[in-house]
C-alpha cells in the first residue's frame, strides 16, 4: 500500500481524499488537511479574490497542493481567464475547470469544458476538469490534454451518492487517466463504494461541511475511502447471485 | 385599513398642487399605464404572460393544511406546492417551513452570508410613487453628487473594508442619465469586486453600455405586480408604464448582465399574490436563461420623510418569514436579499433560516457616508433619504454579530469575466 501513490500530472499524492470549495470554512480546511489527510484542496478563484482579511489563501497550510477552480465561468473563455488569474495569483499550475451554463442545478457543460481543457492544457496547466460521465467527452478530454477526469456522482451539493455510477464504471474501464468522482457524494459508504469500483479519489465538501461533527465526518471519510482502495487494490471476491454454489457440479453427470 | 399615501406640501404652488390633486382624484387625467412611452423598448417575451396567468388564478382561500403538508413533503416544489405554502393554511406551519427552508439554503449555500452596501448618488425622482420619500411632490434634500463626490464616498465605503457595492438613483432621466450612472460604475470598479444597479429601467443597449461601465447586476423592483393597484400608486413619469418596468431584468440579461434581483414591495398589495408573482418571475425567466444568476428581495413599506405613518399592514413578521420560507423552498438556488428596512433582531434570524445577503453600513440619503462611518462634521449639503432604516449596524458589528451566530460573513464571491 506504501508505494500506492495517486499520481496527477506527474506530481504524486498520498492521499485520495480531496476538498471541494462549495462551502467554505477555516473548520472544514482544518479537518480536512487534520482529520481526512487531504493533500489537495480546491479554491474558488472568485472567493480568493478579496481583500478579505480572512483570506483562504491565508489558511492553507504548508505543503498542501493548491487546486484553483473557474467555478462562475458561463463558458471556456471565461474559464480560460480565471485559471490564468489563478496563476498570477500565485495558485500554481493545477486548476479544476468547472463550467456552468445553468444556475439551478449547476451541472457542467461538457463541450466548453473540452475546449477550454486543450487551450490551458497547451498553457502548460495541469487540467483537472470537471464533467458528466461520458466516455465520448472523456475520451475527448484525454486528447485535450487533461490531467485526470472529473466526473459528477450526482448533482452538486445533493448528498445523493453514486446516481451516475454506472456510467463512471465505463470510464473507470475505458479511460487511462485517474477517475476522481466530483461531487454528490454525501456519505463515507458512497466513497468507499466509488473507490471500490476504481475511482482513483474522492472530492467532496458538502458531505463534511453539512456534518454535524465536522472532524469526525472528515476522518469517516478518510477510513473509507482508504478501505474502498484496498478493497479495489485486493480484487473483490466475486457475488453470488442467488443461494450457494453447488459442492457438486450440476455438469458431474456428463459421462464425454 | 389602507396607508394614507397623499401629502401635501405648502412649498407647492398653486399649480403643481392642481395637477397632484388632479392625478389622485381623476384616473381619466393620469396617462395609460400599459401603453409604453416613447423610447421604451418592447421586446417579445411570453415571462409575463405566464406570470399573470398564475397571479390571477391563485386562490389562496382553497389550500388547506393537508396541502401544506404535502407540500413540506415533496422532494421538489411545485408552483403548485408553492401556492399552499404562500397560504393563509400554512401559518401554522412557520416553524416546519422554517426547517426545511434551513436545510435548502445549507445545502446550496453552507453557513455564508454575503455582505453589501447600496450607495445613492442622486435623489431626483421624476415621478409621482404615492408612497416613496423621493416622490417628485415631496419637499425634500434633493441632491446629486458630482463625479468627485461619489469617488469621495466610495472611497469612504471601501476603506470600510466592504467589497460588493449597489449604486441607486431616483428615477431621473434628465438629472441622472445613463452616461452620468455608467461614470459611477467605472469609478465603482476601481474601489469595489462586485458592482450591482438600482436605477430606472433602460433598454438593452444601454444596460450593455453599463455593463460595459462594470455593473454586472441588475436590481429592479416591480412594486407591485397587480397592475390595477398599480396604476393607483404610481400616478405620473415613466415608473408608471407597467410592461416596461416588468420587462427590465430580460433586457438586462439580453445586455449581458450577469445575473438580476426582483421584488414586490409588500403592504402595497395582496402580498400573497406579489410574492407568487415575484418568484414566479424569478421562476420563467430562470427557465429561459438558465446561465443568469437570479435573487429575490422582500421589502415592506416603511415610513418617510413628511409621511411617517405609512405602514406595511398586513404583512407582519411572521408573514414575512412565511414568505422569505416559501421563497427558499419553491427556489432553493435564489439569493434572498434582507435589507436595512428590518430591525436587527429580524436580520439575524432570517439569515440562518433562508436569507443568503444583507446590507450593512447602510444610508439611504445623499453624500452622507463620510459624517455616518466617521462621525465627522461636514459643511457638505446632503440629500435626504428615501425611507427610514431599522438597522443601521456598520460593516464591523455586522461582520462580527454575523460570526458570533456560527454563520461566515462573506465579501466577496465574484469574479468579473
Amino acid at each position: 500500500m506504501n508505494n500506492d501513490k495517486l499520481i496527477i500530472g506527474g506530481h504524486e499524492f498520498n492521499s485520495r481524499f480531496i476538498l471541494g470549495s462549495g462551502k467554505y470554512s477555516m473548520k472544514l480546511i482544518e479537518a480536512a488537511v487534520k482529520d481526512a489527510g487531504a493533500e489537495i484542496i480546491t479554491l474558488a478563484v472568485r472567493r480568493a479574490n478579496t481583500k478579505e482579511q480572512e483570506s483562504i489563501l491565508d489558511y492553507i497550510p504548508d505543503g498542501i497542493t493548491l487546486l484553483p477552480n473557474t467555478s462562475g465561468a458561463r463558458n471556456a473563455e471565461e474559464a480560460v481567464r480565471i485559471a490564468r488569474l489563478a496563476r498570477e495569483l500565485g495558485c500554481g499550475d493545477f486548476v479544476k475547470i468547472e463550467i456552468m451554463r445553468d444556475s439551478k442545478y449547476l451541472l457542467p457543460d461538457n463541450q466548453e469544458t473540452i475546449k477550454a481543457t486543450e487551450i490551458l492544457a497547451n498553457e502548460g496547466f495541469i487540467v483537472m476538469p470537471y464533467m458528466y460521465p461520458d466516455l465520448n467527452i472523456a475520451r475527448d478530454l484525454v486528447n485535450a490534454g487533461a490531467a485526470s477526469v472529473m466526473p459528477l456522482a450526482s448533482p452538486i451539493g445533493s448528498n445523493k451518492g453514486l446516481a451516475t455510477k454506472e456510467f463512471i464504471q465505463i470510464l473507470i474501464d475505458e479511460i487511462d487517466l485517474p477517475i476522481i468522482v466530483d461531487a454528490g457524494i454525501g456519505r463515507p459508504s458512497q466513497a468507499c463504494e466509488a473507490m471500490e469500483m476504481g475511482a482513483a479519489a474522492i472530492m467532496a465538501n458538502t458531505a463534511l461541511a453539512t456534518a454535524g461533527d465536522l472532524p469526525m465526518m472528515a476522518s469517516a471519510f478518510k477510513n473509507a475511502i482508504e478501505a474502498g482502495r484496498k478493497a479495489y487494490l485486493a480484487g473483490l471476491g466475486r457475488v453470488l447471485t442467488r443461494g450457494a454454489s453447488a459442492s457438486d457440479p450440476l455438469t458431474g453427470f456428463l459421462r464425454d | 385599513m389602507e396607508n394614507q399615501f397623499f401629502v401635501d406640501s405648502e412649498h407647492l404652488s398653486p399649480e403643481s398642487l392642481e395637477k397632484k390633486h388632479r392625478l389622485e382624484n381623476e384616473p381619466s387625467f393620469r396617462k395609460n399605464h400599459m401603453e409604453y412611452m416613447s423610447g421604451m423598448e418592447i421586446i417579445e417575451s411570453d415571462v409575463c404572460k405566464n406570470v399573470m396567468a398564475q397571479m390571477n388564478s391563485y386562490d389562496y382561500s382553497k389550500y388547506t393544511a393537508e396541502d401544506v403538508k404535502a407540500a413540506l413533503e415533496h422532494n421538489t416544489c411545485t408552483i403548485d406546492d408553492f401556492k399552499a405554502l404562500l397560504s393563509p393554511a400554512a401559518e401554522p406551519f412557520l416553524e416546519q417551513m422554517a426547517e426545511r427552508a434551513r436545510l435548502e439554503t445549507s445545502k446550496h449555500f453552507g453557513n455564508t452570508v454575503y455582505l453589501f452596501t447600496p450607495l445613492y448618488i442622486a435623489n431626483y425622482c421624476e415621478n409621482y410613487c404615492v408612497y416613496c420619500g423621493f416622490n417628485c411632490y415631496n419637499h425634500i434634500k434633493r441632491m446629486k453628487l458630482s463625479v468627485e463626490q461619489i469617488e469621495k464616498e466610495m472611497k469612504v465605503i471601501a476603506d470600510s473594508g466592504m467589497e460588493e457595492i449597489l449604486i441607486l438613483t431616483g428615477e431621473s432621466r434628465g438629472q441622472s442619465n445613463v452616461e452620468y450612472i455608467g461614470e459611477a460604475c467605472k469609478l465603482a470598479r476601481k474601489y469595489f469586486r462586485m458592482v450591482g444597479l438600482e436605477i430606472y429601467p433602460v433598454n438593452i443597449d444601454e444596460y450593455k453600455f453599463l455593463h460595459e461601465c462594470g455593473a454586472d447586476y441588475v436590481t429592479v423592483f416591480q412594486e407591485t405586480y397587480d397592475a390595477d393597484k398599480y396604476e393607483k400608486l404610481h400616478l405620473l413619469g415613466h415608473k408608471r408604464v407597467w410592461p416596461y418596468r416588468f420587462d427590465a431584468q430580460e433586457r438586462a440579461l439580453r445586455g449581458g448582465m450577469r445575473g438580476v434581483a426582483f421584488s414586490a414591495l409588500l403592504g402595497l398589495s395582496d402580498f400573497r399574490k406579489d410574492a407568487l408573482a415575484s418568484a414566479l418571475h424569478v421562476y420563467y425567466l430562470q427557465r429561459k436563461y438558465p446561465h443568469a444568476e437570479m435573487s429575490l428581495s422582500c421589502p415592506r413599506l416603511r415610513p418617510i420623510i413628511n409621511n411617517d405613518k405609512i405602514n406595511p399592514l398586513d404583512v407582519h413578521e411572521k408573514q414575512l418569514c412565511q414568505v422569505l420560507c416559501a421563497y427558499r423552498i419553491f427556489l432553493p438556488f435564489v439569493g434572498i436579499t434582507v435589507s436595512s428596512r428590518e430591525s436587527a433582531e429580524f436580520r439575524n434570524g432570517i439569515v440562518k433560516i433562508a436569507a443568503t445577503k444583507v446590507s450593512a453600513g447602510v444610508s439611504t440619503g445623499i453624500g452622507d457616508h463620510e459624517s455616518k462611518y466617521t462621525g465627522k462634521e461636514t459643511e457638505d449639503v446632503q440629500g435626504d433619504e428615501q425611507f427610514e432604516i431599522d438597522d443601521n449596524r456598520s460593516l464591523d458589528k455586522m461582520y462580527k454579530d454575523i460570526t458570533d451566530e456560527g454563520l461566515q460573513p462573506v465579501l466577496n464571491d465574484y469574479l468579473y469575466v
